[in-house]
């Protein structure tokens, strides 16, 4: 445990000593924050619960996007700079290295997304939002956040630079994304598992509603624990290679 | 203190290291001397538990590389060609991180750290952010970095490359002062380096070892007497008569040079070829315009180690400088 924070507590001052975290976050906050005007609060009146709705919809797409923008560097920038050598040859064990960077990530993402706060409290102060809905949906975004994190630490395993990880994640997740509309066309059983495996239509809408359901929590807990694993066996094999 | 036997690795179908035995004691400099690609890198990084053997045993004070890794690395401190570093940290908050990754406690670290940063000579470096240093500062942290938690090994790969001759001077006495702490491992293809710098060689060609021993040893072994390069007043075929009949010359070509004739001889074995050359010629009636040492008797045993393959590069090095 020791040794995953320390990994941790370095990649996290690597993204507060640089300008790459800072704008992702920034970028993030300002398109969230425009969004929740033009969109979710938009032109005509609502309900609370409808404009919550609406302001967790994008915040999926805005969350998965700074989780692609965040996780890219994780190990391939170290590959790239010639830094993965002193982790490699430190007693430090896979799953320490990986853990630790996806830890970081997850705490520069649940940072963001936390900050978001103060959209949903304008609701809560003006409106009549319930503290379930708001706590369901941020469960949402945490457990979207490290799902696709997760996919974005693999692809930085893998790959080679930042921008083929960037690439790389951001293709697994939009084929995640839309596997919805694949089992919209699909026959059965191939219909059912496109539509077990859709990253958004069938376990987000849930939480966008205010629904806490198990089954989504163990799908998005499920895709973070293969894609971590599978970057710890990755690094372990390099050795071999 | 270091155990290799039939070490062999593949990199897919290619066999960058084949069948290398070795065994080093504890507290030698022992350098690997190759051309570029000859397996040195490889063997090293095997060494520090960075790649896994595809067949044979490397232990490391008694640790072996396949059953234990996580100990081996804990014995291993390794700096590659280009220094591993985290550009955006201070020096010693860099070498902090370092220590504590590599197995140290807080205490530990504290406790080592002026040691290594009066060793390294990093003292007015020390709370720099590392990307402000020089190439030559940089390299000393990384030196830091690899002796920080104390280990067994060190093993610095091409340790002098890119270092202006006054940090290579300086970054030799660094190496040689680690020898109090730890065996040292030195890769480098330059043949001067590690003649300065290693108690003792091991010559890698075609990933195999090809010979080993002391610099001395090696150009004894070899019988490698050296080469120099003759301009002589005279006319090509006198300088080939005389050039042929004399008992201190192995090969040589000639080469005519406006008024001179140039000869590039390979001298016998023994330390007086040299002078009974130069006598032979002037004998023949040649004028000796310049003799020149063109390679030395470590080179030249390198050469007749590996060959054509080193020929090619020396000759290239040559005339780049």
């Amino acid at each position: 445990m020791r040794g995953m924070m320390m990994v941790a507590r370095r990649d996290l001052a690597a993204y507060l000593n640089n300008v790459w975290g800072y704008a992702v976050i920034a970028v993030v906050l300002v398109v969230d924050g425009i969004l929740f005007n033009a969109v979710a609060l938009g032109d005509r009146p609502k309900y609370s619960a409808e404009v919550m709705e609406q302001f967790f919809y994008f915040s999926f797409g805005t969350t998965v996007i700074a989780s692609m923008l965040l996780t890219m560097r994780l190990v391939a920038e170290e590959r790239q700079t010639g830094t993965l050598v002193l982790i490699d040859s430190s007693p430090l064990r896979p799953w320490q290295i990986i853990g630790g960077k996806y830890l970081s990530a997850m705490t520069v993402l649940a940072g963001l997304i936390l900050v978001t706060l103060y959209m949903p409290a304008l609701v809560f102060v003006n409106g009549k939002v319930s503290y379930g809905h708001i706590v369901a949906g941020y469960t949402g975004l945490l457990l979207v956040a490290a799902a696709t994190a997760a996919i974005g630490t693999f692809a930085s395993t893998v790959s080679r630079s930042q921008l083929v990880a960037g690439f790389a994640s951001t293709a697994l997740t939009v084929v995640l994304v839309v596997f919805w509309l694949l089992a919209k066309v699909a026959d059965p059983p191939l219909k059912d598992v496109f539509s077990y495996m859709s990253l958004y239509d069938r376990h987000f809408r849930g939480f966008m509603q205010g629904q806490i359901n198990t089954e989504d929590i163990v799908f998005y807990v499920s895709i973070a624990f293969v894609s971590l694993m599978l970057s710890t066996r990755f690094m372990a094999a390099r050795r071999w290679r | 203190m270091i155990e290799v036997e039939g070490l062999t690795r593949y990199y897919g179908d290619f066999a960058a290291v084949q069948d290398a035995s070795f065994s080093i004691g504890e507290r030698e400099i022992v350098g690997f001397l190759g051309l570029n690609g000859a397996g040195k890198s490889t063997i090293l990084k095997v060494i520090a538990g960075l790649l896994m053997p595809s067949a044979g045993t490397v232990r490391v004070g008694g640790v072996d590389a396949l059953e234990d890794p996580d100990t081996l690395r804990t014995k291993i401190g390794f700096l590659p060609e280009e220094p591993p570093l985290y550009r955006e940290m201070q020096v010693r908050e860099f070498l902090r991180w370092a220590g504590q990754a590599k197995g140290c406690s807080a205490k530990e670290v504290d406790a080592e750290l002026p040691k290594v940063i009066e060793l390294c000579d990093l003292g007015t470096m020390q709370h720099k952010v590392i990307d402000e240093l020089s190439h030559g500062y940089r390299k000393r942290v990384g030196i830091a970095q690899a002796i920080i938690h104390r280990p067994e090994v060190v093993i610095l790969d091409e340790p002098i490359s890119g270092l202006d001759p006054q940090q290579i001077v300086e970054m030799r006495k660094v190496v040689r002062s680690l020898k109090e702490r730890a065996t040292v491992l030195i890769s480098s293809h330059i043949l001067t380096e590690v003649a300065v710098t290693c108690d003792r060689v091991l010559v890698i060609h075609g990933g195999r070892i090809v010979a080993t021993g002391s610099t001395d040893e090696l150009a004894e072994q070899q019988g490698g007497g050296g080469s120099v390069t003759l301009s002589l007043r005279g006319t090509v075929d006198a300088v080939k008569e005389a050039l042929s009949s004399s008992d201190a010359v192995t090969d040589f070509e000639v080469d005519e040079d406006e008024a001179l004739v140039r000869a590039d001889v390979t001298l016998a074995d023994g330390e007086r070829a040299r002078d009974e050359l130069v006598a032979h010629v002037v004998a023949a009636g040649l004028g000796v315009f310049a003799v020149a040492d063109t390679v030395s008797e470590l080179e030249q045993a390198f050469l007749q180690l590996t060959r054509g393959d080193a020929k090619a590069t020396l000759a290239k090095e040559e005339k780049a400088s």
